[in-house]
């Protein structure tokens, strides 16, 4: 199987969130960056799994300026084969899924992850995008998934509940927790890292269909009103009388 | 000219998410002029509800090929419409059916998109959509560009105004091909309404000691009519269910009225939760973060102040 493993570069879970330039951009003075971990727990790590069970390659895609190049080294670390960077800024998800689709269409692959969104614009889009623009189908919070040959049995989650499908290669998934477990890469796969190909490739498309005009952080929290341990029915009656939510 | 909302349905009956989008639909076509229409594959049971929050019209695609939930299939049955209709706005649920559809409609529409949505459009220069990012912890507005427009709306997170429209149902058959995933299989949970769209949420955390516990938070969840959820580590132990799980890597919830027992509030805890209005922590260290976030607090043990509280909630509810 030819996987592709699409990877979003998104700040650390305990990063500040602050903006500058009068909040139209994120601040990332003194943030660390990490791979989406739904894309590297999730995607990667069951596409490297398929590989080692049924042989195959896994390839990383990434679109977005040489900044990211470190986080995709780490997923090579963690066991990609090589890894592609399509060298333009990230920052509409038809635009990313039209690079990403442009490139898989060319190399043909049997199937292409991604995490089911990323933690900082939470978008759930690129995957979905990615499968229409290949015309293939899409699934879309992939919670399980097996394949033999060329079908494969995935189980993903839907409103209300989960549901097993059948689906012949190829196609496109979105990962969500349940596929596979977080992998740390060791000192040998950090080594070879250093070596295996990341190639950058121009972008095919530069169309922006929206655009961030700012951010704003939320209102800050009121004080907490404490309630005696002693006495919690008057959390209750708080409740109702003073919040109206009971 | 017309907005389009495409509504889920569950045995016939319209999701409260998409009423939301129903509703969402309706106010913005209520100052721009527009007709809202609404599409559903397969039969609503009643329109009284979609005209209450303000759809004009109706329309029931059916199609033999969609039996089963199928967003590739379902994505083209919508732009038939858009197109049918001239329209150049769609809506949809920020639910797990729209997060399937709506990426492919975008394609199929090529049109710009704003997932997640937590306010209506802004018109004043160009047409601006507020979310959510960084997983609850800042807003991002974002303008959408082009002529076609989609936007996602989050659950729990619009006002629903009531209209007093009759929704006039039409039927179209589309021919949309055949399908090419096989569901084999199905596990609908009971008819609870599902965590991301409760509107009370009871939520424990590693501090209830083992699964064992968990009865008085379920307790407490029946008798508020709350859905139940529980932090990561919890869900990782195998103590409740992963789709309980709530958080920067779980679910991103907004409910009415958060109660948090024995979680710390860890950051990545917060980032799920902290867009909910009302939230109630009760945990015996009173230095736990959590409480930074809380509306009201609670410092004491969970084993003695819950029980207590779901006798009180019960005498309310007598
Ligand atoms: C990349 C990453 C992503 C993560 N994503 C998430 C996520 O999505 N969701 C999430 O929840 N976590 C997430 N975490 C984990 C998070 O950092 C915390 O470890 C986790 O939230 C802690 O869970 P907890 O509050 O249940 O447990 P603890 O931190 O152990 O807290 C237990 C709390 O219970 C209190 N307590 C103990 N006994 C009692 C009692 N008898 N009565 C009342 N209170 C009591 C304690 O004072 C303590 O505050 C993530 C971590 C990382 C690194």
């Amino acid at each position: 199987m030819k996987i592709l493993v699409c990877i979003s570069k998104v700040p650390d879970t305990t990063a500040k969130i602050a903006f500058k330039d009068n909040n139209t951009s994120y601040d990332t003075n003194g943030v660390q960056f990490i791979i989406n971990p739904y894309d590297e727990w999730y995607a990667l790590v069951r596409a490297l799994e398929i590989k080692e069970s049924q042989g195959g390659s896994v390839t990383v895609i990434n679109v977005g300026g040489a900044e990211n190049d470190p986080t995709i080294r780490k997923a090579l670390a963690i066991g990609a084969d090589d890894a592609v960077r399509v060298n333009t800024l990230a920052s509409d998800a038809l635009n990313t899924a039209q690079n990403i689709a442009d490139y898989a269409k060319k190399e043909g692959f049997d199937m292409v992850f991604c995490g089911k969104e990323t933690i900082d614009y939470n978008g759930s889009q690129v995957g979905g995008m990615i499968a229409a623009l290949m015309d293939m189908p899409y699934i879309s919070y992939a919670s399980k998934m097996n394949i033999v040959e060329s079908k494969a049995t995935i189980e993903r989650d839907i409103q209300g509940g989960k549901e097993v499908l059948e689906v012949e290669v190829p196609f496109v998934l979105s990962a969500a927790k349940g596929m596979a477990e977080a992998r740390i890469p060791n000192m040998r796969g950090i080594m070879a890292a250093r070596t295996k190909p990341l190639n950058v490739i121009e972008p095919s498309n530069t169309d922006y269909m929206t655009e961030i005009v700012g951010y704003e952080l939320p209102p800050a929290k009121g004080e907490c009103r404490f309630v005696d341990a002693e006495n919690p029915e008057e959390l209750i009656e708080l409740l109702r009388n003073e919040a109206k939510i009971i | 000219m017309s907005i389009i909302v495409y509504v889920s349905t569950k045995g016939g009956d319209v999701l409260k998410s998409s009423l939301e989008a129903v509703s969402y639909a309706a106010q913005t076509a209520e100052t721009s002029n527009q007709e809202v229409v609404a599409i559903s594959v397969g039969k609503v049971n009643s329109m009284d509800e979609l005209g209450k929050y303000g759809a004009n019209r109706l329309i029931q695609v059916q199609s033999s090929s969609i039996s089963s939930f199928q967003p590739n299939l379902i994505a083209k049955a919508i732009h038939e419409i858009v197109k049918m209709e001239g329209s150049n706005l769609c809506i949809l649920s920020h639910d797990l059916n729209g997060k399937a559809i709506a990426p492919i409609l975008s394609v199929e529409m090529n049109a710009g998109m704003v997932t997640g949505a937590v306010g209506l459009p802004d018109n004043s220069d160009g047409f601006m959509v507020r979310k959510g990012v960084f997983s609850g912890k800042a807003f991002a507005n974002i303008k959408i560009l082009s002529e076609n427009k989609i936007v996602t709306v989050m659950p729990n997170s619009i006002e629903k105004k009531e209209f007093k429209n009759t929704t006039n149902v039409e039927d179209v058959d589309i021919e949309l091909g055949t399908p090419r995933i096989t569901v084999i299989d199905q596990k609908i949970a009971s008819t609870d309404v599902p965590l991301p769209e409760a509107e009370k949420v009871v939520s424990a955390g590693r501090g209830l000691k083992g699964p064992e516990n968990w009865q008085m938070v379920e307790d407490l969840a029946k008798e508020l009519g709350a859905a139940t959820a529980c932090s990561r580590p919890v869900a990782d132990m195998d103590w409740r269910p992963h789709h309980e799980h709530v958080g920067q890597t779980g679910v991103a919830i907004r409910p009415n009225l958060y109660i948090a027992i024995g979680i710390s509030g860890a950051i990545q805890h917060l980032a799920g939760v902290n867009q909910s209005k009302v939230i109630v922590v009760i945990n015996t260290d009173k230095e736990a973060p959590f409480f930074k976030s809380a509306d009201y607090g609670i410092v004491g043990d969970a084993f003695e102040v819950v029980p207590k509280l779901v006798e009180a909630v019960k005498r309310l509810n007598a």
